[in-house]
């Protein structure tokens, strides 16, 4: 399966997790980032959660500047 | 999602505010019905830094009637490149009382008050209770978590925004109408691993960017115009120049607002965030020096090897004579370990001595245990050594 990553197509296993496309960016949950699917925000608690084909997979970072 | 307005209208407006706000007051809809919310509206922003100076300048021209003000630190030259409500004339002021001067001369028809300490468990909820709507623009993650959960303990909207770099976030976390910064961010990145703007720089406009979505936000909310950024996450890239709209839902297993709470007081924001690693403080003790202790080891014709572990950016301002860049991410990473000579003492500093303190952790665990890192970084150098270098 493709997905879009933070605007590059990724390669992924058919039941790939959000939490699977996000380790290919050494992302883990929750610690300052959050990850968008096709626009919406996906709580930490339910990143067990299958990709689609084509879903477009954003990682927000938290800045703490001001 | 359209959500009612927080603040009731004022009785009147006199003819000096019809004057100074008619071009509020003829745009349909807002009208003198948003003026008289606004002149009734009371707004606490935390920090009068980079997102606070537009901030606060915004909310006072738009006829606010009661803005605090709440900043412990003093006006540096470093923050002139983007603290635009400070002037020159202001280095070496509390930051509070120079923006309140500033706001006093932009509308001196609105009520100013300055709160000039730093934000902290005792004063946070007494302070917080006195303002219907709070704007984030905090400096620190620390902080920011304290903000977020004492305005959902009190039930208050709140505007955040933040900045890194060329890149900007922004929205308003309501929690009985939608999420909190917990629901979108649950815990803060590890210590280290986020650099603050004194670390990794920001684009001064970027605050005006930012700044000025949570005014716009605020005005909104207090007068219930329009559909406010309940929900929703603006991310702006300053370098595309683009802003993207990501929704954000409340959710369910949030420590503070969700159906569980496990969060349900204040908590300790310095020990939640880390502000040094555990490894880094064990690390630290007993293997810390002083500047003058490294000018010291200098004089004295001791063998060492000064490792400055920031970036090279950084290293361009002012380093330490004598000493060799190494990022602190090569070392932690263990792809600059080699390069540590073993047969040397090896001091470790970087800008204020906490990267420095995250690198010994790691040059200590690949067996160089003598290493140590110095107190306070460059900064501490030029403060106690070499007052002619530039401080950034």
């Amino acid at each position: 399966m493709n997905v879009n990553l933070n605007g590059a197509t990724r390669s992924l296993m058919d039941d790939a997790t959000v939490a699977d496309a996000a380790a290919l960016l050494d992302v883990r949950p929750g610690r300052g980032v959050a990850v968008a699917v096709n626009g919406e925000v996906v709580p930490r608690g339910e990143w067990g959660r299958r990709l689609r084909e084509a879903d477009h997979v954003e990682i927000l970072r938290a800045s703490q500047g001001g | 999602m359209p959500l009612p307005p927080l603040v009731e209208p004022a009785e009147s407006l006199s003819v000096e505010e019809v004057r100074r706000y008619s071009r509020h007051l003829i745009i349909p809809d807002f009208a003198m019905a948003g003026q008289k919310r606004l002149k009734n509206a009371k707004v606490l922003c935390v920090g009068a830094g980079g997102l606070g100076s537009p901030a606060l300048l915004y909310l006072a021209a738009a006829g606010v009637g009661t803005l605090g003000i709440v900043d412990f630190d003093v006006v540096d030259e470093s923050n002139l490149q983007r603290q635009v409500i400070h002037g020159v004339s202001d280095v070496g002021r509390a930051k509070a009382q120079s923006a309140a001067n500033s706001v006093r001369e932009i509308n001196p028809l609105i009520q100013v008050n300055v709160h000039e300490f730093a934000l902290d468990n005792d004063n946070v909820l007494d302070l917080f209770a006195q303002y219907d709507l709070i704007v984030d623009g905090t400096d620190n993650f620390a902080t920011r978590y304290m903000v977020n959960d004492a305005c959902v303990l009190l039930n208050k909207p709140y505007v955040w925004g933040s900045i890194y770099r060329y890149d900007g976030q922004a929205s308003v976390f309501w929690s009985e109408h939608g999420p909190c910064y917990r629901c979108l961010y649950p815990e803060p990145p590890p210590p280290g691993m986020v650099p603050s703007c004194a670390e990794g720089g920001v684009l001064g406009v970027l605050c005006a960017s930012i700044g000025s979505v949570q005014v716009n936000e605020a005005i909104k909310v207090l007068t219930g115009t329009g559909d406010p950024l309940v929900g929703r996450l603006m991310v702006f890239d300053a370098l595309e120049m683009s802003w993207r709209d990501i929704k954000v839902r409340k959710d369910p297993n949030c420590a503070i607002c969700g159906e569980n709470p496990t969060v349900t007081e204040l908590i300790d924001y310095d020990d939640f965030c880390g502000v040094v690693s555990e490894e880094a403080s064990m690390a630290a003790a007993g293997h810390t020096i002083t500047a003058s202790e490294l000018k010291e080891w200098q004089d004295a014709g001791k063998d060492l090897a000064l490792i400055d572990v920031r970036e090279p950016a950084e290293y361009e301002i002012v380093k330490i004579p004598g000493s060799t860049l190494i990022p602190k991410g090569d070392i932690v990473s263990g792809e600059a370990l080699s390069q540590i000579p073993a047969d040397k003492q090896v001091v470790l500093y970087c800008k204020a001595g906490v990267r420095s303190a995250e690198a010994l952790a790691a040059v200590h665990a690949a067996g160089i245990t003598s290493a140590v890192h110095v107190q306070g970084g460059v900064l501490a150098w030029i403060n106690q050594i070499d007052p002619a270098l530039p401080s950034y």
